[in-house]
């Protein structure tokens, strides 16, 4: 994966600034959704080859959440949003 | 042939020209009773068991590269039965009673070195959890002894005793534990199960599977379709993706891990040892290269490379524990692709499809168990029903609750 990662709000900064907390795509069900919904949510992943979308912490910078767009099987970073702005822009 | 002492002698006599290739490259046949999909370590030893144990011999092992390109020969050769959970226990100490005979039952080397794994300890809350596992193990009748500081010292003198942070106050040795050299694990399995005419069918992919209605037909592979009884997914990092062929979804996360072997030196490191304070691990090969690693790079991955700050990570934690190591040159690094669950334990289960079984989710852990892998997923596919030590290794534990959580860390892969 590439060295640098582009925060939206830092600049370009040392990847180990990040942690990764996993997969940005499954959608957290609601606090009374049935068992399967959280079933799903916890344990099942897609866990696809390709373009996937990660929850991203800049830990040791601005410290907000990112959503990380990138691919699992060749390791490109295509882009990096607030995790606030790329669930506004969905 | 059956290879002996007498084979040697006869051989090089011979010039050496008597040795054959040891298993075959057939063509696929159009229809088998059981289909193996990955040729590692665990599909390689399931069609030697259920070929050599349970009678099951018109089988295929499907394999995309050439067998032992995948984890298989990419693991640091770590075996082990020192597990705390009542679910893990048994599996893994089987495991290591069937390497003991492994090489008289198939017949060839494979290098099962018992040397001993020791797991450091620097806090008195790790030497409380490794007292405790110890004895988790010694009630299951597998080896476990508690090394103090004076015991530790005396058989490693080579750590660093002066890390004021992180004292090595003692150590929980298996002695039964030890390296296997891995390709030979490979290498045996495939030409045992050749000689009962399995067919190892190399450099090729399945790429879909035929389905009517709950049941599988046959797989699509790029050598054409074949027919099959019964289909037994064992594509270790790739399961996901082979599953999702079948329809169904796992508890499956492809991680990236990373191992390292030193220039050849003079025997210097005569067992395995652990670090607790970082995430550290190293032995020394029988060629004489260190060969050692770290912790998973953390980020899902298919690529089987990892990020230098990894690298990084592990030099420095190795260095911290063996200062010598700060002068040895690292000949090569190389990356695997780890399928892991969601609680680091495997599954070795049926699947909702009637004729569809599943070996997965072995994490970074899952050479030392081949053997036991191997058996219990052929008595599974023979027998339709489970070894009597894999009974927690259940697909369907997650949505029950019945977790088999050795690490305590939860649903997040990049921490076990
Ligand atoms: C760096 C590293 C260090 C490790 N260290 C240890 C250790 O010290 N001790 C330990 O116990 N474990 C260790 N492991 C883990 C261990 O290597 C694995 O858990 C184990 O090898 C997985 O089982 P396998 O041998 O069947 O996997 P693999 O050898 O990966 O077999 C799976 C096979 O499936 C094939 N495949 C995938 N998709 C398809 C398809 N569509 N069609 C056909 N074939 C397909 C792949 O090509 C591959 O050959 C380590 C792993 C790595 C990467
Ligand atoms: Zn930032």
């Amino acid at each position: 994966m590439a060295s640098l990662i582009q925060c939206p709000h830092c600049g370009a900064r040392p990847k180990e600034e990040f942690s990764i907390k996993g997969s940005a795509e499954a959608e957290r069900p609601a606090p009374d959704a049935a068992e399967d919904a959280w079933f799903e949510y916890v344990y099942q992943r897609d866990n696809p080859i390709g373009r996937i979308e990660e929850y991203w912490q800049h830990t040791s910078g601005c410290r907000r959440w990112l959503v990380v767009e990138r691919d699992s099987g060749v390791h490109t970073v295509y882009r990096v949003l607030d995790a606030t702005a790329a669930r506004s822009s969905e | 042939m059956r290879y002996s002492a007498f084979q040697i002698f006869k051989n090089a006599l011979g010039g050496n020209t008597g040795w054959k290739p040891v298993w075959r490259e057939p063509e696929p046949k159009p229809k088998y009773d059981v289909v193996i999909a990955g040729g590692g370590g665990h599909g390689l030893a399931t069609a030697y068991y259920l070929a050599h144990e349970f009678g099951v011999r018109n089988i295929c092992v499907l394999e995309k590269s050439y067998i032992g390109s995948g984890n298989v020969g990419r693991n640091t050769t770590i075996i082990r039965s020192n597990y705390l959970l009542e679910g893990n226990t048994p599996f893994y100490e089987l495991s290591l009673k069937l390497w003991e005979g492994l090489e008289q039952d198939f017949n060839f080397n494979a290098m099962v070195s018992q040397r001993g794994v020791v797991n450091l300890v620097h806090t008195d809350g790790q030497r409380d959890a490794a007292r405790r596992r110890g004895n988790a193990m010694r009630m299951h009748g597998v080896d476990a002894e508690y090394l103090d500081a004076q015991a530790v010292r005396d058989m490693l003198p080579f750590l660093d005793y002066r890390n004021a942070r992180f004292p090595i106050k003692g150590g929980l040795i298996q002695r039964r534990g030890g390296t296997v050299r891995h390709d030979a694990v490979a290498w045996g399995f495939a030409r045992g199960a050749d000689s009962y005419g399995v067919d190892i069918i190399q450099n090729c992919a399945m790429t879909g599977v035929r389905r009517d209605g709950n049941r599988i037909v046959g797989v699509e592979t790029s050598k054409g379709f074949i027919e099959c009884g019964k289909l037994a997914l064992c594509a270790a990092g790739h399961s996901s993706h082979v599953a999702e062929m079948a329809g169904l979804k796992l508890p499956i996360e492809s991680h990236v891990l990373q191992a390292f072997v030193s220039e050849g030196l003079k025997p210097f490191i005569d067992t395995v040892v652990t670090y607790g304070a970082g995430h550290f691990y190293i032995s020394q090969s029988d060629k004489g290269g260190l060969v050692f690693g770290g912790d998973i790079d953390g980020y899902n991955s298919y690529a089987r490379r990892g990020n230098l700050a990894t690298v990084e990570h592990v030099m420095e934690a190795g260095v911290a524990m063996i200062p010598a190591l700060s002068r040895i040159k690292v000949l090569r690094s190389w990356g695997g692709i780890m399928d892991m669950s969601m609680d680091g334990t495997p599954i070795i289960d049926k699947t909702p499809l009637d004729n569809l079984y599943v070996n997965a989710g072995w994490c970074y852990g899952g050479f030392k168990a081949t053997p036991a892998s191997g058996w219990c997923y052929a008595h599974l596919i023979a027998k339709d029903a489970p070894h009597p030590v894999a009974t927690r290794l259940r697909l369907d534990r997650f949505r029950r609750g019945y977790l088999v959580d050795e690490r305590g860390a939860g649903a997040q892969p990049n921490l076990h």
